[in-house]
């Protein structure tokens, strides 16, 4: 814990500086926003799923939840402060009690995918349903297909009229995610998170030692979940509009996609994962030789087959051996990490 | 006498038409060593489990130091302080021997006591040289001592010990059969074992079990030289 | 009486087109404990290909139950021999690679066809009873589910090929001791179930406007279907198909198709909380 304030919190917060100094000279702060929303998506899932074995296939669930309720509670208040609270509560609440459903019935890997893509599926049809006029939350319509435009963005705490956004919202989301990005890594070196990752490891032994796994795995996907939100609050404020899009199928495979090819047991992985093939995506768009769509699924199917730890663990091994440093290879294979909680006895 | 710490009372556990466990009374005392024997579909697993929670007992009571914990899952079991290690070795093999110890100590104990716990729970079970090695590649029966370990972690006053001693070398089972025998310094102890050897070296009194009731109750060297138990038992096993 | 008959066919309507949508999936999770998510995107293959097969002069019939199942069986054999046979009994990953490989299809398809909607009209004509105009082919549909189920019952109880099958299915190293290649045996499942998937979309394809997502549609339905089946293959997907068709039209009836499309996720939720081994890993044990 001690080497944790004295060393890697600070050394966390110097690359940090510079990177947020050094990007912007390279790629649009526009852009850099929003792979920096995605990158705090992909850690949400990565904490949960690299750490606590949490296969959740319904991710998107959360980040949409979280962006809906920003632009509701945005249109309905005014202010953006109490949304951008919101927007991490309701998400947070929301996987509290779907989280309870799930661990306290004891459902594990397929099972928890088939419940988390159902729900995120309900909302998703829920949610494109509601163009008619009687979908309406307060003084928001929530229109359908179309989304809802036109909600007030991120402002000054009490002041509405003056808006966070262009560069200084940039820095604002880096300093966020650079937040919650140390938040968990407290939590990890906590107890909790230690015991987090034992469950991952081996849930009935966790249990038998007298640990409530349930409670705390419902814990740990709502923390999560709060991420996701807390994303899905940023992208309403940098997207300026929300749409049942956020819920689809195709954005939760892409943020499982994220945390593969980043590597999961790795902090960083899913966020270099997110970022990094969202930028992909972002230059792909700009040509038309070849779908998209066709190659993330490449992508995929490739890094199943042949790096099922991700990229950042094996550059790590690869440093490792390169430079000759003495250390344990990394210890957790991806491929167990994935599987977690499939173990009987 | 001492302190009753575990009790059932008429236990039985049926699988559709199979009786496993047939209304057993079983008694242990603070401090007492017990081994449970029997052939194999005896009851004395199908007992174990529902003792342990892993299962829950179609019908009669189980009593933990006045508790009645019938019905109660594994977990509420583990947390009054009792220390279970299942037949099948159940550790948490992505980390190492220290972090898999502290983390049975950490249930019980603040944060840093639950290191300076855990750094003696190695010592104690001579487990320092491998103690930063991570559980998936120690050798089965390093993996047995650190289970025992994790168990030992938790102070627990009741040790429930589902064959301990199953696939290990002469060793090992010595080595097992000490620590067994300081944990019953502080707690009282059950142990399903199929080894008689080990039985007879940690010699304890037994409790036979066959066709899911309790057959008799006593010391080993008796039980060994009885002609009913030599007949169900080491009779069929010859 | 005539409202009656109607919302009878289309309950059972719902009920077949669950059983077809979900049976090349049960097949391929009941024996190779294999979730396919490209499953989707097998039957939206199944769809094109009979769509182009038509538009080069083949007979409907012909192009919906031959050629549709035969060319996707291949494109599944294909990916079974590549992809999914580095990954066996690793559950978690071939999910990923089979939603991967979703994702692939759907691009490829893009590609080819583009991203509109294309279709095919309905081979058989509707007719009216009193005032209701019902869908003849509807019934066309629920032939093909029953036809189905009864096949897939024969071949698995009175064939040697599904008594081999069943056997991989219970033990598949028993089944290799004896001297049955698993990874033949899996191959041939897999084609299986993908000629199953083609065929399903094939059948579904004059139904609905073809675009390369529609595979999305369907691919939770059948995922959940065969889930809350649980481990009887034919029991299961009868006993979940029903249960879930039935729920989804009362809904559809009595709110609107969308509140039935819910009703449905709904129940498989519950459900599946209720019953964590599926219909059958509670009731109906030990059947096929």
């Amino acid at each position: 814990m001690a080497s944790f304030w004295a060393k890697e919190v600070p050394a966390t917060i110097i690359v940090a500086a510079l990177l947020i100094w050094i990007m912007p000279m390279m790629i649009g702060t526009y852009t850099l926003t929003v792979l920096l929303i995605y990158g705090m998506l992909g850690f949400s899932l990565g904490l949960i799923w690299g750490f606590g074995g949490i296969l959740c296939f319904g991710q998107a669930a959360f980040f949409g939840l979280g962006a809906y309720t920003y632009a509701i509670a945005a249109i309905n208040i005014g202010d953006s402060t109490i949304p951008m609270l919101l927007a991490v509560l309701v998400p947070a609440a929301f996987a509290a009690l779907l989280g309870a459903m799930m661990f306290y019935g004891r459902l594990t890997d397929v099972y928890l995918g088939v419940i988390t893509l159902v729900v995120t599926l309900i909302l998703f049809k829920f949610i494109s349903s509601t163009a008619g006029p009687e979908y309406v939350i307060g003084k928001a319509r929530l229109g359908g297909f179309n989304g809802i435009p036109g909600f007030q963005t991120l402002n000054v705490p009490g002041r509405p009229n003056d808006y966070i956004y262009g560069d200084p919202y940039f820095y604002f989301c880096a300093v966020l995610l650079l937040i919650v990005y140390l938040l968990v890594s407290w939590l990890l070196k906590s107890s909790f998170g230690r015991v987090a990752v034992g469950i991952r490891e081996n849930e009935v032994r966790v249990a038998l030692m007298g640990y409530d796994v349930s409670a705390r795995k419902t814990v740990l996907f709502a923390i999560g979940a709060a991420i996701a939100g807390l994303a899905g609050g940023l992208f309403a404020n940098w997207g300026e509009i929300v749409t049942p899009n956020l819920f689809s199928l195709g954005q939760s495979a892409e943020i499982i996609i994220w945390c593969i090819v980043g590597g999961l047991g790795t902090r960083i992985g899913p966020i270099v994962g997110a970022a990094g093939l969202a930028y992909l995506k972002f230059l792909l768009g700009q040509q038309s030789m070849i779908d998209n769509t066709l190659l993330t699924g490449i992508i995929l199917v490739l890094f199943v087959l042949f790096l099922p730890k991700g990229l950042v663990p094996a550059i790590a091994s690869l440093w490792r051996i390169s430079f000759g440093q003495r250390r344990q290879l990394p210890r957790h294979g991806a491929r167990r990490i994935r599987s977690g909680g499939a173990r009987h006895g | 006498m001492a302190e009753i710490v575990l009790e059932t009372a008429g236990l039985t556990m049926r699988f559709g038409g199979v009786v496993a466990t047939d209304n057993v009374d079983f008694k242990l005392r603070a401090g007492e060593l017990r081994c449970l024997i029997g052939p194999n579909g005896a009851g004395k697993s199908t007992f174990f489990k529902c003792v342990t929670g892993l299962l829950t007992p179609t019908g009669g009571q189980v009593f933990m130091r006045g508790h009645e914990t019938t019905g109660w899952n594994p977990r509420q079991v583990a947390a009054l302080g009792v220390g279970i290690k299942t037949q099948v070795p159940n550790l948490m093999d992505g980390l190492d021997v220290h972090e898999n110890i502290w983390m049975a100590a950490r249930r019980f104990l603040p944060m840093q006591d639950a290191m300076r716990k855990a750094s003696e729970v190695i010592e104690r079970l001579a487990l320092g040289p491998i103690a930063r090695t991570e559980l998936g590649r120690l050798a089965h029966g390093e993996r047995q001592r650190v289970e025992l370990g994790l168990v030992v972690a938790g102070d627990p006053w009741l040790v429930l010990l589902d064959e301990p001693a199953a696939g290990m070398s002469a060793d090992d089972v010595e080595r097992m059969s000490d620590i067994i025998r300081e944990m019953t310094r502080t707690a009282a102890v059950v142990i399903v074992e199929h080894d008689m050897q080990f039985i007879r070296s940690i010699a304890s009194t037994v409790t036979v079990f066959h066709q899911g009731a309790v057959l008799m109750e006593d010391h080993v060297d008796r039980v060994m030289a009885d002609p009913t138990v030599r007949n169900v038992y080491l009779g069929k096993k010859a | 009486m005539d409202l009656v008959f109607v919302i009878i066919v289309e309950m059972l309507y719902a009920v077949a087109s669950l059983v077809l949508i979900s049976a090349g999936l049960a097949i391929v999770f009941g024996m190779m404990k294999i979730i396919n998510l490209a499953h989707g995107e097998f039957m939206m293959m199944g769809g094109y290909v009979t769509i182009t097969a038509v538009t080069l002069g083949a007979n409907v019939f012909v192009a919906m139950l031959i050629i549709a199942p035969v060319v996707v069986g291949l494109i599944g054999l294909v990916v079974e021999r590549l992809v999914i046979r580095h990954l066996y009994g690793r559950l978690v990953d071939t999910m990923l690679a089979t939603w991967g490989l979703s994702l692939f299809f759907i691009g490829l398809a893009t590609m080819i066809f583009g991203n509109t909607t294309t279709g095919i009209s309905t081979p058989i004509s509707g007719f009216t009873v009193g005032n209701y105009q019902v869908n003849g082919y509807n019934f066309f549909i629920i032939l093909i589910a029953i036809v189905l189920l009864g096949l897939m019952y024969a071949v698995l109880k009175g064939t040697r090929l599904g008594l081999i099958a069943r056997g991989a299915m219970q033990l598949p190293d028993m089944a290799a001791a004896l001297g049955y290649s698993p990874e033949r045996i899996y191959m041939a499942t897999f084609f299986c179930g993908s000629a199953l998937s083609g065929l399903a979309g094939a059948i579904l394809a004059p139904l609905v406007g073809l675009v390369p997502t529609s595979g999305g549609a369907y691919i939770a339905k059948a995922f959940i279907t065969v889930i809350a089946g649980g481990p009887s293959l034919i029991t299961g997907l009868m006993a979940s198909s029903g249960l879930f068709g039935f729920i989804s039209q009362i809904f559809t009836f009595a709110v609107s198709p969308v509140m039935g499309e819910v009703a449905l996720l709904v129940a498989a939720v519950v459900l599946l909380r209720l019953l964590p081994q599926g219909v059958t890993g509670k009731f109906f044990r030990g059947r096929l």
